[in-house]
């Protein structure tokens, strides 16, 4: 039999060599004599393992990493003699890191070939979509509303009333829309689930579907992800020529079809209606709500509008029951988070946990401190609009209504790291300026109010009148907060005011210095 | 490292441009997909094209110029040779991002958003790439690179350059 190696595809895996590595692989083989079969997969997200290779064995998949291209010949050695290595990592399955985590939604990713309709089918794919097939939308609905899941895209809405909405609005045609603008700096749970298990995406779509009674779904993936939007497309076309989407799924009386579309650059075509207007082929205009998209949504019809993880949460869902699910987190936020550790980190990656862990485990004992060596002094969670929390909120743990209860907010899940050389001066300065770039232009507070908060910073940041200026920073924050449409405007202060509140010594001047908070 | 893939477009040509808009016009809502159409063939999205676009979907021109210049993706001319974009959100910041943007500005002789007189480099700001966890990161001409330090961006200008 040929020797399997496994080698990710996905796009940080790529970003750091993966490609090389396989074709090093390739010609290692080659030469020897030895028949390999390589197959790329997704990541199983020990990114600073990557790029990982691992081997099949008769004792598991043995890991390998980071592999560079000087350490491909003698790596190829070890597999093959099945001798000692210094980047062995062992069978990947038992890595701690990756044992430590409870993998529902990303149980495949890193492990099955993305392309493969079959081995997606062979790893318990498509199992969720079958019982969905029997069960019905009344008793999906049921399902999905018991399992307590709470969109992943940020709000936290939970998605069987979001669901239930759309499947009893009466009209002629409905949609489901995944939302894959994924713009907030450090995350890329939605990348890596695309690129790695695409199907789990499509399964999840296709039971939406099912469930209100939509025949087309489309999947709006920012245009800084060409990876992802490749193997959505190849898997799309997989599924299709599977008897998975298109006329009458798997021999049902249901049909389904989606179709991927392409961002262009505007962090604002995150917010759903915004994305709305921009697949209907508009400028990304921000939409007041009421109506909602579930009554009102894409070219004017009832929409499920979800982020990529809810979707691809609803397959285990299904497959599992929802307590399997729902028995997993704390309080009102139930299942798992896949969680996305990035920035000045040793140990970034995703890692997929239920909801309770805290910051502090997160950052410190999962992530490993940071990579310089540095002490952590911020960590900003949920994206550019979340807050930076210093090292006295550790204690936090990750759930909805912790985080808002500290003025925070958990976004899409992501945990972005900075030492202790941050000024958070300039990270202030650049959430507003993010505003500026990115504003729709709709409201004024938004528009406006974030080009004088960049200036005013910009006083502070010269030693200009820095009581005055402060306080005007967190009179234009409140009328940001309190003004704006969406959450562009409305949640930048978040950042801002987080700086100024926890982190006070960097904004005023050096005589007048405060006590440093910790 | 992989080959320098030289991207290659089309000189703008009515015909050509008519075609391209005619395949893609039938889609529901389909503005965006056809400026990202005409953009892979000719590398900008000529002026000569709008109208076409507005007439094809119905439109005025105004509302697809409207559309044109809300995304930060599209170009009313072609690039440099080369387009070197460097993520410049907070957890490649976080991770010296902005020294090593700065180096490359200093390098080409060009600030951010620009390109160089030669033409050969067009250097952009880009607001993650999602390789947050591998940052500082960059993308030369769709080809995808992590965790920067300052031989690696080095490397990646001067390849650029080339
Ligand atoms: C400025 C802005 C950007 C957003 N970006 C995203 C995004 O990239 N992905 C996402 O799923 N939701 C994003 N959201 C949240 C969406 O508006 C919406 O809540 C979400 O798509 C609903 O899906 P869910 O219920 O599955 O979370 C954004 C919201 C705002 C205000
Ligand atoms: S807050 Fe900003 S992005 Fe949101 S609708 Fe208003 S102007 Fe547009
Ligand atoms: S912040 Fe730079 S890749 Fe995400």
């Amino acid at each position: 039999m040929n020797m399997r190696i496994f080698i990710p595809r996905d796009a940080a895996a790529v970003a750091v060599g993966a490609d090389e590595i396989a074709t090093a692989f390739e010609q290692v083989a080659t030469k020897r004599g030895l028949p390999v079969e390589i197959i790329r997969t997704g990541s199983r997200g020990l990114c600073w393992l990557e790029p990982m290779v691992e081997v099949a064995t008769p004792k598991g998949r043995v890991a390998y990493g980071p592999v560079s291209a000087e350490d491909v010949a003698s790596v190829f050695g070890s597999m093959t003699s099945n001798g000692p290595h210094p980047l062995q990592l062992g069978v990947a399955d038992e890595i701690p890191w990756l044992k430590r985590q409870t993998r529902l939604t990303f149980a495949r990713c890193g492990v099955i070939d993305p392309r493969s309709h079959g081995d997606y089918r062979a790893h318990g794919g498509y199992k969720g979509l079958e019982r969905a097939l029997w069960l019905g939308s009344d008793a999906i609905l049921t399902e999905v509303t018991a399992s307590g899941l709470r969109g992943r895209g940020g709000a936290g809405f939970p998605t069987g009333i979001k669901w239930k909405t759309v499947a009893q609005a009466k009209a002629d045609r409905k949609f489901i829309v995944c939302n894959a603008d994924e713009g907030d700096s450090g995350t890329f749970a939605d990348r890596m689930i695309m690129e790695g298990d695409p199907f789990l995406v499509i399964e999840g779509m296709t039971i939406a579907g099912i469930t209100v009674g939509a025949t087309k779904g489309y999947i709006y993936i920012r245009s800084e992800y060409p990876h992802a939007v490749e193997a959505m497309n190849a898997a799309i076309v997989a599924a299709r020529r599977g008897g998975y989407l298109g006329d009458k799924i798997v021999g049902s009386t249901y049909s389904f079809d989606l179709e991927v579309r392409v961002g262009a650059g505007a962090y604002v075509c995150g917010e759903e209606t915004s994305l709305l207007e921009s697949l209907e082929g508009r400028r990304g205009l921000v939409r007041a709500k009421p109506p909602l998209p579930a009554h009102h949504g894409l070219f004017g019809k009832p929409t499920v509008i979800n982020n990529v993880l809810s979707f691809a949460a609803i397959p285990f869902i299904l497959a599992e029951g929802a307590k399997a699910y729902a028995d997993f987190g704390m309080g009102r936020s139930r299942g798992t988070m896949p969680i996305q550790l990035a920035g000045n980190i040793r140990q970034g990656g995703l890692f997929e946990t239920a909801f309770g862990v805290t910051l502090g485990e997160l950052v410190d004992d999962i992530g490993g401190g940071t990579f310089t060596g540095r002490p952590v002094r911020a960590v900003q969670v949920g994206g550019p609009l979340g807050a930076y929390f210093p090292r006295a909120l550790f204690d936090t743990p990750f759930d909805y209504e912790a985080f808002a209860a500290r003025e925070g907010l958990i976004g899409h899940g992501g945990i972005v790291v900075f030492d202790d050389s941050v000024d958070m001066r300039r990270q202030a300065r650049f959430a507003m300026e993010f505003c500026t770039i990115e504003s729709c232009g709709k409201c004024t507070p938004c528009r406006i109010g974030s080009t004088r908060g960049v200036e005013t910073i910009e006083k502070i940041i010269n030693g200009e009148r820095v009581s005055e200026n402060l306080a005007l920073v967190e009179d234009l924050c409140n009328t940001m907060k309190f003004g704006s449409l969406c959450a562009l405007g409305g949640f930048t202060p978040y950042p801002v005011l987080s700086a100024l509140k926890h982190f006070r010594e960097d904004f005023v001047p050096a005589p007048t210095k405060l006590q440093a908070a910790e | 490292m992989t080959a320098v893939y030289e991207p290659s477009y089309e000189p703008w040509n009515e015909t050509r441009g008519a075609e391209i808009i005619a395949e893609h016009a039938k889609q529901e809502g389909a503005t965006l997909v056809i400026l990202h159409a005409l953009q892979e063939a000719f590398g900008y999205v000529p002026e000569a094209a709008i109208p076409m676009v507005a007439q094809a979907l119905n439109l005025s021109r105004a509302e697809v110029h409207g559309v044109f210049t809300f995304y930060h993706d599209f170009r009313h001319k072609p690039a440099g040779r080369h387009v070197l974009k460097l993520c410049r959100a907070e957890a490649c910041q976080a991770a010296g991002g902005d020294a090593l943007a700065a180096r490359a500005e200093a390098k080409l002789g060009v600030l951010l958003g620009n390109t160089t007189a030669d033409d050969r480099v067009t250097l952009e700001p880009i607001y993650c790439l999602g390789l947050c966890a591998t940052a500082p990161s960059a993308m030369l001409d769709g080809r995808l690179v992590g965790r920067l330090d300052e031989k690696r961006i080095d490397a990646l200008v001067a390849e650029a350059q080339r």
